[in-house]
């Protein structure tokens, strides 16, 4: 997968967390939300490991290339990659 | 605590600038129904809420607010960008242009800066819980209205995303209220008050 698909998976993969974790706080113990929230929690942490391992740190806390700190690179979320070829952000 | 991570809740990917609508949507970047004054307002009610599941909800909705302010932010930051003289006098951009220039500032589609007086954090479950669903029901509206201006399909759909999320978080707001009630009855608490 490249950078935007495998992104592109990982948000919404997390949009079911978001959505899973406002109907669990109400709902604490309805099973089937339950796993599903799990399987999706895990799959997310397979998809975040493939994606950091080629394309760089994801969140906070990932680690970062020991030559460089290449959480700094681009592209950032607001910049727009379909209408951008390198240019200014 | 928060951790950054690198990608938007909503993918946004507008590739025609338009600094008129820009200008319109600013209003839910800081205006008195945007996603900075929402995410502020749970935020700061959820350390007076009782119940798990209602601190829970008004922690994680206030969350989520921050990530619909950075899609609204990106929104605005790609309908803006690049945009020239011409374009910015063609399109009634100038009052925001000499403030602002192409900056993102949190404020109202009229100009008017962001202002927390146009929310609370009343120390009293209830009223905070009611607020909210009203809040999200008039952030829905103002999506509404915004919808009525937007021709472009590419700014439309994030748009309508923000929309949806306003019904979702109302709901969930409510279930939390059903909670916090039963609690109070519980504890004999009527109203904030003990009977």
């Amino acid at each position: 997968m490249d950078r935007e698909q495998l992104l592109s998976e990982i948000m919404t993969k997390d949009f079911v967390l978001t959505d899973l974790r406002l109907f669990l706080n109400t709902h604490p113990c309805e099973k089937e939300a339950l796993t599903l929230f799990n399987d999706t929690a895990k799959e997310i942490l397979n998809l975040k490991t493939q994606f950091e391992s080629t394309y760089g740190p994801f969140d906070g806390r990932s680690p970062v290339s020991p030559a460089r700190f290449d959480w700094i690179d681009d592209p950032w979320p607001w910049q727009n990659t379909k209408n951008n070829a390198g240019g200014k952000n | 605590m928060w951790i950054y991570e690198k990608k938007l809740e909503c993918p946004v990917n507008i590739t025609r600038p338009d600094p008129k609508l820009a200008q319109l949507i600013i209003t839910q970047y800081g205006g008195p129904d945007g996603e900075l004054g929402a995410s502020l307002r749970y935020l700061s009610q959820r350390f007076n809420m009782v119940t798990p599941q209602a601190r829970a909800t008004l922690n994680d909705i206030g969350t989520e607010e921050l990530a619909h302010l950075e899609i609204v932010g990106t929104i605005v930051r790609q309908l803006t960008r690049d945009v020239g003289e011409k374009e910015i006098r063609a399109s009634g951009f100038e009052p925001f242009y000499v403030e602002h220039g192409l900056g993102v500032y949190p404020q109202n589609a009229g100009g008017g800066a962001f202002t927390a007086a146009a929310m609370q954090s009343k120390g009293d479950p209830i009223a905070d819980l009611y607020e909210n669903m009203a809040a999200e029901q008039k952030a829905r509206v103002t999506y509404e209205y915004l919808l009525d201006m937007i021709d472009n399909p590419e700014v439309a759909k994030p748009i309508r995303f923000l929309r949806e999320r306003e019904i979702v978080h109302f709901q969930r707001f409510g279930e939390a209220l059903n909670y916090v009630k039963e609690y109070q009855e519980k504890n004999h608490i009527f109203f904030g008050m003990t009977v």
